[in-house]
């Protein structure tokens, strides 16, 4: 089977012109390809660039150098240098993110925010909203939140929400960081259950997980980003 | 281009729900994944080089892009940094000095400040809109809000009152304003309730492209979270392109897919929005988005 993501040589430097120009070098020059079905997870301690990784993969971040290659409807598209309607296409088909923390929008419902990425791609709303409510109920938030704006709601069942909107669609790639850290033992089972069968239909996955459990659980291979760093004998900071 | 009648265009919100309920296929496999969008698509706008100064650094000065169909452009800076003489220059209302302004009409591109007067006057009251920050310079405000709504119908050639009518109503509710207020003008409305009346009356017509300045500039916070939920959602259903003024960052961040930065005329940085704001090169732009609160 072919590759989903093929990245090569990429580094990421981050220039803070607030603070005398200073050069924070995060990244140095990652390299690896991802197959379907695999789920490859990051690891090295905190600092070393996992999320900064996960990033310039959703295209959040711009990488400084290297190259980043994306099937995308049977092409390859090449991130570094994309235009924003072409990244955009990719988050709308190819790229699923499970951030961190909920962007919570004001007035927008938990039903809505769990459904929005399905409906960008052009699934009917009924479709959507019964996939929606199957995820919620699966994720054990009560349905008298369903019609809640997410604002008010606990760290957990932000971080519920946020996962239901990432699994609402399959993702040819899905990156999901930290998934399970604020999540009680029943949920996080349901995480990983979800990751696996995502795995199971071929999506390719990128994770970080900071439980070992589901790290082991769930880990094709580990990319460790401290050695892939000390390969290349870079430093962490340079004075500019 | 001919007139467009009332019925067409509701037929054609029909259509266009209709195009949104097709359901899409459950799997991703390659026979299934659209093709890429951006391979055919041709552009609806295009910006080159447009100037128009007022004074040194005033106003704004070799501006390029180019906007596709269905894309929000944010245009962010503090004031006096262009983003409205941008605006003006953009919309045809304002001649540059320099620099073209191409429109794609779906047949032809246009030089929006080479066709005549009255061509301009046709796109400006049917593909196109304009959302002024100040509803009172967009609405009509001695006529009801029906009439507001009514305006750009009846200018492409709508006559039956019926229907007429019952599009200012349909819209009323798609802004959340009680259809018995129909009859009422826009002086008897709350300014959140003026911004929903104008948004009614330059989407009744299904632009193709709006432009926007500091469409919730005036408003009371919570007034201004409720009309961002609506643009939101009109500008998706509708597949509206849209170039939006503002200096709200995380307005920008809510309604643009990309920005454009100004400052001191130029641009100083452009791209994905989320990109913008999580990693910001330039100097300028690290300095906004390092500047706003968070609470």
């Amino acid at each position: 089977m072919d590759a989903i993501l093929k990245v090569s040589g990429i580094g990421k430097r981050f220039v803070l012109h607030q603070a005398q120009s200073a050069v924070l070098t995060v990244l140095e020059s990652i390299s690896f390809a991802l197959f379907p079905g695999e789920c490859l997870v990051l690891s090295g301690h905190s600092g070393a660039g996992k999320s900064t990784l996960m990033r310039i993969l959703y295209g959040n971040y711009l990488a400084s150098r290297g190259s980043i290659r994306i099937r995308h409807g049977g092409e390859w598209l090449e991130m570094a240098g994309a235009e924003p309607r072409q990244t955009l296409a990719l988050r709308r088909h190819t790229i699923g993110y499970v951030s961190q923390f909920l962007r919570v929008i004001p007035r927008v419902t938990a039903l809505d925010v769990v459904m929005e990425p399905a409906l960008l791609r052009g699934c009917a709303r009924k479709t959507a909203q019964s996939k929606a409510e199957a995820l919620l109920t699966r994720l054990n938030i009560p349905e008298r939140l369903w019609h809640l704006a997410p604002g008010t709601f606990s760290g957990g069942e932000q971080q519920r929400i946020n996962i239901a909107r990432g699994f609402i669609a399959p993702w040819p790639l899905l990156l999901v960081d930290e998934p399970t850290a604020s999540l009680d033992e029943t949920n996080r089972q349901v995480v990983l259950d979800l990751i696996a069968e995502a795995k199971a239909a071929d999506s390719a996955i990128i994770g970080i997980f900071h439980d070992r459990s589901a790290r082991e659980a769930i880990a094709s291979r580990f990319l460790n980003l401290e050695s892939a760093r000390a390969h290349t004998g870079g430093e962490s900071f340079h004075a500019a | 281009m001919s007139a467009l009648s009332c019925d067409t265009l509701l037929e054609s919100r029909a259509r266009r729900r209709a195009d949104a309920d097709e359901d899409s296929p459950e799997n991703f496999s390659e026979a299934t994944t659209p093709r890429p969008a951006w391979a055919a698509e041709s552009p609806l706008l295009q910006a080159e080089h447009v100037t128009r100064l007022f004074g040194p650094e005033q106003g704004c000065q070799d501006v390029s892009f180019t906007l596709y169909p269905g894309e929000v452009l944010g245009l962010a800076g503090e004031s006096g940094s262009g983003k409205s003489t941008l605006l003006a220059a953009l919309s045809g209302r304002l001649l540059p000095e320099a620099g073209h302004v191409r429109y794609h009409d779906g047949k032809d591109w246009l030089d929006v400040h080479a066709v005549g007067e009255s061509r301009r006057r046709t796109l400006l009251r049917t593909e196109w809109g304009f959302v002024e920050q100040n509803p009172r310079d967009g609405l009509r405000m001695s006529v009801s809000a029906g009439a507001n709504i009514g305006e750009r119908l009846m200018a492409q050639g709508a006559r039956h009152y019926g229907k007429l009518r019952q599009a200012a109503l349909d819209w009323l509710r798609h802004v959340e304003i009680e259809p018995a207020r129909i009859d009422d003008t826009p002086g008897s409305f709350s300014g959140g309730m003026r911004q929903r009346l104008q948004i009614a009356r330059n989407l009744v017509s299904f632009p193709r492209l709006v432009f926007m300045d500091e469409p919730t500039g005036g408003l009371d916070v919570s007034v201004q979270a409720r009309i961002l939920d609506l643009l939101r959602n009109l500008v998706r259903e509708l597949k509206l392109s849209v170039v939006l003024v503002t200096h709200d960052l995380a307005v920008a961040r809510l309604l643009a897919d990309r920005l454009m930065v100004m400052r001191r005329s130029r641009i100083v940085e452009a791209g994905l929005t989320d990109q913008i704001l999580d990693d910001p090169q330039h100097p300028y732009t690290q300095l906004l988005v390092s500047s706003i609160l968070k609470v």
